[in-house]
């Protein structure tokens, strides 16, 4: 299939897609850090993951609506109002989930997959009656239109450009979130033992909740993100689900460096595969590897060795 | 769980005890008696169609019930049982006759219309009713052998074997509607005529397809009951329970995985061939992540660790599912969700299990105690 | 060397295994005659558990080689090393809580192991038969109805026992297995235990030294994954070694 291709054309190709990709990159990015979060971490499968992230596009959504018929002045900043109540409404839901359902089936994690798939159905109906069927759009910031010239034939949009920097500084924050802060420290300890963190004082009711809550509040920052690059529907967020898990499960459950890897290479594969083959045959190709990496290797590409 | 024999060891010496001969009993007399007596032959063919997803509920009971293995993926095999007898289904509809205004007459419409010229090779076999009823079970069981092997033989279980089995799923729809010159696409193979020159969609014929589909399901529920019966059934529980115990037992477990597994793929396939007998049609919407997360739904209501309640559990829901999407479709969705949230919280063994709990009893109350239990003989 | 060898039921040599770069067993050789009951003691993280774990294949050694009777186990399945003769005992009762004491040691007999075989298996007067002669040797013959869930910790471990007697092992390894057991239970199992290891080669992990004097052909000490002695009972009791870093002073 390259045959058709010169050279040069063909490094410009793989330059082009290589940035489409970044594009695809953070995406993946953003939809598996909550995800990384609450599946890593706790090993719980929140098959509603998605909706917590129509549910940041959705507030962000409102908010730029409340922006333009009240502060249109204030227009050009909503975006950051946006996100940040995004991650505050998507993160109290998800505690208020955690503590009427998730926290009873620590045990059964099928049976969470099933509650949690529940879950998804509810909101999603939500979506619909309060929002339509539908699909809605936000007003993206004039700031945020039109393309940076990087070359005479390689031009950047800034929206995408933007996911890119949100994606990079939200997994920097989670990164020092988890490493260097206390509750990144009671975290990682209630996974490593729960009951000695139990018997050291350390709240694993209340540490669950958080985690459980960051997770879906970034969820749903990156719901809010998607705004500036496509629009949301009610069932917006089931598409992700599967793409979102085989980064997750594919960068190996736990690792945050694992996870931020496979959505680099996940992203890459299907957007530069895009290229030559429709786009439906790039994600069954890309997705069909990645199953059977998983298959080889199902512990993902980066884990850890446990003493068992 | 109380202190009787649980049913699922089967330990007296027969092959179904008291309660489950009653409950065959009126599930026979639903299906072939109250059922055809009461409805009309589009609500029979509606039931017939329900019945068609009870064979995927069945399966998971041995995989996810029995077995502790949940697969999320079952459409995969209701969709190539589906896709096979379709398949065969629409080239017999697509003679050169009855397709004389094709650019390329003989070959299926949707091949025509995505100018595609002749019938790819991997059609070709699917002129053949034996080959087509081969490939019915021995595809899906060959993909699920497949799967199953690559998975457990590395021990995947749990959360990964669902979320994979998921993906697969997922795969499948998207090739599915992205080659539509070879599978029909989003609307999937329709247009279904005649078997081996018997219309299919006349009432009368509706109505001989829901018994042949009563008796399939019948035969699968006493192969499924068997196998619960042997030792086998009981390795199946042990293995949920303690896998590691029952390697060191002697028992390579991957492969009772994997049998299992395949066997729930096989009850899968014809059940998805049986739909689309009976539907006439067969599309990506019964394969992929939904169609099969609803399975699951079936079997979890009726009762994951009871065969039979599987069957009574796929007929409500589907019921309910009807009825109310008519009336209601916004209640319906909510209706669903809560479904599966109560089914995991409130009542983890189904219908099932809250017979077992609040109806046996009375029973019992009603009538002198049964004699004890029968010590193994 | 070769000849010596076949006087072994079983030969450990080289063993070692590493996580992450920790090596819990570390170049570890040692031998087991036949109809040995060989005990292993060592301060908690020696790497007992794993030694065990390491010979039935449930977890993958790094380096080295397990032979028994001459057959590598280091290359076989779980499954496989069962077949070949060797039993384990898990330090935490491991039974099938659901089901009845009968099926737990029917699941055991040695028969039908292949799919088609279980699908196949029907309980014959041999089953019962031999089923009702361990249930005696185990103090259960009056429990084969009851599920394994409701038997007390010290029944769960005799179970375990029996599961694996059933089986008729050639070399049983048993992880701890008087922990966590009432006094007159103790002295049951000690009863239980001295009958089951008359003809065959065993292999102990216990703390309980009293039990130890009693059972020991010799004794192997571990300290960090490596042998820090081996003989017999008396022999380790005086190494300072040993008691520096296990016994105590």
């Amino acid at each position: 299939m390259f045959a058709d291709y010169s050279w040069g054309e063909l490094l410009s190709i793989f330059a082009m897609q290589g940035f489409a990709g970044l594009i695809l990159f953070s995406v993946f990015v953003l939809m598996a850090l909550g995800l990384a979060i609450i599946f890593g971490q706790m090993g719980v499968i929140n098959m509603a993951h998605g909706e917590f992230m129509i549910l940041g596009a959705y507030v962000t959504y409102l908010v730029s609506r409340l922006f333009e018929t009240y502060m249109p002045a204030l227009f050009g900043i909503y975006f950051f109002i946006a996100m940040a109540l995004a991650f505050v409404v998507a993160g109290a839901l998800g505690m208020v989930v955690e503590w009427t359902l998730i926290r009873r089936l620590y045990k059964r994690p099928l049976d969470t997959l099933l509650a949690t798939w529940g879950l998804s159905l509810i909101l999603q109906q939500l979506f619909r009656s309060v929002f339509g069927p539908r699909e809605v759009g936000v007003t993206i910031p004039q700031w945020m239109m039109g393309s940076l010239p990087l070359t005479d034939t390689i031009e950047v949009p800034i929206n995408g450009l933007f996911v890119m920097v949100l994606a990079m500084s939200i997994s920097a924050a989670i990164y020092v979130l988890m490493f260097r802060s206390r509750w990144g420290l009671q975290v990682r300890a209630v996974v490593a033992n729960r009951t000695m963190a139990d018997a050291v004082g350390i709240n694993t009711e209340r540490t669950d909740r958080l985690t459980f809550g960051i997770g879906c509040g970034v969820a749903g920052v990156a719901g809010a993100a998607f705004t500036m690059i496509g629009s949301t529907g009610p069932t917006s967020g089931q598409l992700y689900i599967v793409d979102t898990f085989l980064v997750v499960v594919f960068g190996g459950a736990g690792s945050l460096i694992g996870t931020i890897a496979s959505a680099f290479s996940i992203s890459q594969a299907q957007s530069i595969l895009e290229f030559f083959l429709s786009g439906s045959m790039a994600k069954v190709l890309t997705l069909l590897a990645v199953v059977g990496i998983l298959m080889v290797r199902p512990q993902g590409l980066f884990a850890l060795k446990l003493r068992k | 769980m109380t202190d009787f024999p649980s049913m699922a060891t089967g330990r007296d010496g027969r092959f179904l005890n008291r309660t489950e001969m009653l409950g065959a009993a009126a599930l026979a007399l639903l299906v072939f008696v109250l059922l055809p007596l009461a409805l009309d032959p589009f609500r029979l063919n509606l039931f017939g169609k329900y019945l068609t997803y009870a064979f995927v509920a069945v399966g998971l009971v041995l995989c996810w019930g029995a077995g502790g293995i949940l697969s999320l993926g079952q459409g995969i095999f209701f969709g190539l049982g589906g896709y096979a007898l379709a398949m065969f289904l629409k080239l017999e509809a697509s003679t050169p006759e009855a397709t004389a205004i094709q650019s390329t007459p003989g070959i299926p419409d949707f091949m025509d219309w995505n100018q595609i010229t002749a019938l790819p090779g991997w059609w070709q076999p699917f002129h053949s009713l034996t080959f087509t009823i081969i490939a019915v079970v021995a595809v899906p069981v060959i993909f699920a052998f497949i799967i199953g092997t690559a998975m457990f033989r590395r021990r995947v279980g749990g959360v990964y074997f669902s979320i994979i089995t998921q993906a697969i799923a997922a795969i499948l729809t998207i090739l599915i509607i992205g080659q539509q010159g070879y599978t029909g696409g989003v609307n999937g193979i329709t247009d279904l005529r005649t078997l081996n020159g018997w219309d299919i969609r006349t009432d009368e014929a509706k109505t001989v397809l829901y018994f042949v589909n009563g008796a399939l399901l019948f035969g699968c529920l006493a192969l499924a009951q068997f196998v619960r019966r042997s030792k086998l059934g009981r390795i199946l529980i042990a293995m949920r329970d303690r896998e590691d115990r029952v390697r060191f037992s002697g028992y390579d477990v991957a492969s009772f995985k994997i049998f299992v597994f395949c066997l729930g793929a096989a009850f899968a396939a014809i059940g998805g061939a049986m739909f689309t007998l009976q539907v006439g049609f067969m599309s990506p919407s019964f394969v992929g992540i939904v169609p099969s997360i609803e399975m699951v739904i079936f079997c979890a209501v009726g009762g994951r660790n009871s065969i039979l309640g599987a069957v009574w559990g796929t007929l409500l829901v589907n019921w309910a599912k009807t009825t109310f999407s008519e009336g209601f479709p916004e209640l319906w969705q909510f209706g669903m969700g809560a479904l599966f949230i109560a089914v995991v919280l409130v009542f983890p063994d189904g219908l099932a299990g809250l017979w077992k709990q609040h109806v046996e009893p009375l029973f019992a109350r009603l009538k002198p105690r049964p004699s004890a239990p029968q010590p193994a003989e | 060397m070769s000849d010596s060898k076949d006087a072994f039921i079983l030969t450990v040599e080289d063993l070692t295994v590493s996580f992450d770069g920790f090596k819990a067993v570390n170049g570890l050789n040692f031998y087991v005659e036949p109809n040995e009951c060989r005990v292993i003691i060592g301060p908690n993280g020696a790497g007992k558990t794993t030694v065990l774990d390491l010979i039935c294949g449930r977890t993958k050694a790094t380096g080295g080689s397990v032979q028994f009777k001459g057959q590598e186990l280091l290359k076989m399945r779980e499954d496989q090393i069962v077949h070949a003769g060797v039993g384990r005992k898990f330090q935490n009762p491991s039974v099938y809580e659901d089901l009845t004491v009968f099926e737990n040691l029917e699941i055991s007999y040695p028969r039908g192991y292949s799919v088609f075989g279980a699908l196949a298996f029907r309980r014959d007067q041999a089953v019962r038969d031999r089923i009702a002669e361990i249930a005696e040797i185990i103090f259960l013959q009056n429990h084969l109805q009851e599920k394994a869930a409701y038997l007390s910790h010290g029944q769960k471990q005799w179970l375990e026992i029996g599961m694996l007697l059933i089986q008729d092992p050639e070399l049983l390894m048993l992880d701890e297995p008087v922990a966590g057991m009432s006094v007159a239970e103790r002295v049951k199992t000690a009863e239980l235990l001295n009958r089951i290891i008359a003809d065959r080669s065993v292999i102990v992990i216990e703390h309980d030294m009293k039990f130890v004097e009693d059972i020991a052909t010799r004794v192997t000490v571990l300290h960090q994954g490596k042998l820090l002695a081996e003989g017999s009972m008396a022999h380790v009791q005086a190494d300072p070694k040993v008691i520096e870093v296990y016994l105590g002073h």
